[in-house]
């Protein structure tokens, strides 16, 4: 079986710089890390691949600059067989549609696959598209928000989160998950992972390489333009409206509205 | 973290110990601290993980890493846990004499159990033989199939779980510390016991017991280099092993400095974080000066030996520099936290218990003195 984890590099900070004028992150000389959520994606491909050792294969993929190449070794040492890294001038600054017409053209270049692993989100940007937006690229069955799946021969059952609860799809292979961090715990690296990965080979692949049209990728193609970002103000927490009947919940919200003379 | 010159997997691995420390140890130490007893299930990821094998060779299932990385170990698990670092220092300490003096096959047994996570431990100290190693009364009489050891053993870490024992023992009473040799003991052995683990102040998740041997029967294959040889081999393993406990006692300072950092931003007295008083300021800029400069003392230590010259006077500076610097800034942590520092609900008196024993094991900070005088006036 071959599994192909999507994974991103993400400044190892809350305190995150953004450029004034284009409203993008400043990622120079900010340490980076495998974003958390693909750690859990990570984790669930090598988990299939302890099962079954000899016949799987984890593939990690990213796009980013060269220095993404450092958290590819990362996934190496935690146990992933190869690493490509898509990088290439003309795929900077794009937005998430952009990022995922590269990264779909890059799994094309893989070439076969049975299952494609990304975090739910990235939590530098939050928006939990790209994932989504590979599948729909690569015309797979997806399904987000994966927080528990069993194997069956060709097919997946996975618990897929809910606000308020789960439900449970079967899924054919090949197909796009999405992971939140409820679906397992990452491993560490092991010593001798980080002292494979040294040495490890790990593709670089640019624009041409992977094929992409170059109108369909960066900044310039980016349909997302940022308009401006900033910090927003802390919101005061919320009340809950517990107990009672629901008329008698109603009653007290209403009174709380007036009070507050929202109505 | 400190700054050491590394390279980029020493890097890497230092930030995994790291991330260790801070997601498996410094969570639940206080707990396994008032417990005395070891994150069993910390230990065990730490072994799959690679720690128990750094500085093991290769041809003995290790990664054959350098002392410059086990150095860089030691000291990142101690800051999560000095107790739960000298676990794995204390059996390193036990290989260090086979290593030495051993046979393959004593080597291969040595490092099957150790690097996987088996305990070993290291049987000089006696009731009435500690800074005076050379008084042991522990003997191995030789018969006619090998030896029979008798004796009792103190203060020994990981006494009642290590799986293999490394006996100090008179073998010729006539010939002084000439007479001494060491033994090879699996703990399964007939005849050996252990003590109660004792309650320490500090290091409270690593255990330590007394060993009794009553007429335990080994074979001669069991003898570690030549007969007689057992206290050279004994001195030249404390040697190589200060330079890993020096770098636990390290671990120690380090974390004393980042608590002291973080809570002299946080305390606020007449109006003003105490990180604003100059009094605050140079303690602090005290315990980094010495604490690296106990860091810079250790690498120098293990660079040496990396290079095959393994100075026992550069070893000793660093063991006592490094332990009462552990000592002196973890105090001074504690009267940082003031009140605070001096409860069990804030983390440094612990630091401060557990720096202690830095000025006491593997030979006392008085003992490093003796050696360190007496290598400058031979």
């Amino acid at each position: 079986m071959r599994i192909i984890v999507c994974v991103k590099q993400v400044p190892d900070t809350n305190e995150i710089k953004i450029n004034p004028e284009t409203g993008t992150l400043i990622r120079d000389g900010v340490p980076s890390i495998l974003n958390p959520d693909d750690a859990n994606a990570l984790e669930a491909a090598l988990a299939i691949k302890d099962s079954c050792p000899d016949t799987t294969t984890v593939t990690a993929i990213t796009m980013g600059p060269p220095q993404a190449k450092e958290m590819l070794k990362d996934c190496i040492a935690m146990g992933a067989d190869e690493a490509i890294l898509l990088s290439d001038r003309a795929l900077g600054g794009s937005d998430t549609w952009a990022t995922s017409n590269a990264l779909a053209s890059g799994i094309k270049q893989i070439g076969s696959y049975d299952l494609i692993f990304a975090g739910r989100q990235a939590i530098d940007g939050d928006t939990a598209q790209v994932g989504p937006q590979i599948a729909e690229k690569l015309n797979l069955p997806q399904v987000t928000y994966v927080r528990s799946l069993k194997l069956n021969d060709d097919c997946l059952t996975v618990e897929r989160a809910l606000e308020n609860g789960y439900e449970i799809i079967d899924v054919k292979m090949p197909c796009l998950l999405t992971t939140i961090k409820e679906l397992n715990t990452p491993r560490y690296k092991t010593v001798q992972g980080i002292m494979d990965s040294e040495s490890a080979d790990i593709s670089v692949w640019n624009a041409d390489d992977i094929g992409v049209d170059k109108h369909t990728v960066g900044l310039k193609a980016s349909p997302t333009n940022v308009f401006k970002s900033f910090t927003p103000k802390p919101k005061g927490a919320g009340v809950y409206v517990s107990g009672g009947s629901p008329k008698e919940k109603v009653q007290i919200l209403l009174s709380a509205l007036e009070e507050k003379h929202v109505i | 973290m400190g700054d050491y010159v590394m390279n980029d997997m020493q890097k890497r691995i230092r930030q995994l110990c790291r991330e260790f420390s801070l997601n498996e140890l410094i969570p639940t130490s206080k707990e396994y601290d008032i417990e005395g007893r070891l994150n069993e299930d910390a230990y065990r990821k730490a072994v799959e993980i690679g720690f128990t094998k750094i500085a093991w060779g290769k041809e003995y299932g290790g990664l054959g890493l350098d002392t410059v990385t086990q150095v860089m170990v030691t000291e990142e698990l101690s800051y999560g846990d000095a107790g739960f670092a000298n676990v794995m220092v204390a059996s390193s300490l036990a290989a260090r004499p086979v290593l030495m003096a051993g046979t393959e096959e004593q080597k291969q047994f040595m490092a099957d159990i150790v690097i996987h996570g088996g305990k070993a431990a290291f049987c000089l100290t006696e009731a009435n033989a500690g800074s005076d190693a050379g008084a042991i009364r522990t003997s191995a009489k030789k018969t006619e199939d090998g030896y029979i050891i008798n004796g009792s053993k103190c203060f020994i870490t990981n006494g009642p779980e290590a799986e293999v024992y490394i006996v100090f023992a008179m073998t010729d009473n006539s010939k002084g510390v000439k007479g001494i040799s060491a033994f090879l003991v699996p703990g399964d052995t007939p005849g050996v016991g252990h003590g109660a683990h004792e309650d320490k102040v500090g290091i409270r998740q690593s255990s330590a017991s007394d060993v009794i041997f009553q007429d335990v029967k080994v074979p001669f294959s069991a003898l570690l280099g030549k007969e007689g040889e057992g206290f050279k081999i004994a001195m030249k393993t404390l040697d190589i092993a200060r330079i890993d406990c020096a770098a636990a006692a390290v671990g120690i300072a380090q974390r004393a400095i980042d608590l002291s950092v973080k809570y002299a931003k946080e305390r606020k007295t007449f109006g003003k974080p105490i990180a604003k008083l100059q009094a605050i300021q140079f303690m602090i800029a005290d315990m980094e000066i010495q604490t690296e400069a106990a860091r810079a003392l250790v690498r120098q230590a293990a660079e040496l030996k990396d290079m095959g010259q393994i100075n026992s006077k550069i070893c000793a500076c660093a063991k006592a520099f490094a332990g009462d610097t552990a000592v002196r800034v973890a105090t001074d942590a504690v009267q940082i936290y003031g009140g605070y520092g001096y409860i069990r609900d804030y983390p440094v008196e612990k630091l401060m218990r557990d720096a202690k024993i830095f000025q006491i094991f593997d030979g006392t900070n008085q003992i490093q003195r003796v050696v360190i005088a007496g290598n400058m006036l031979k």
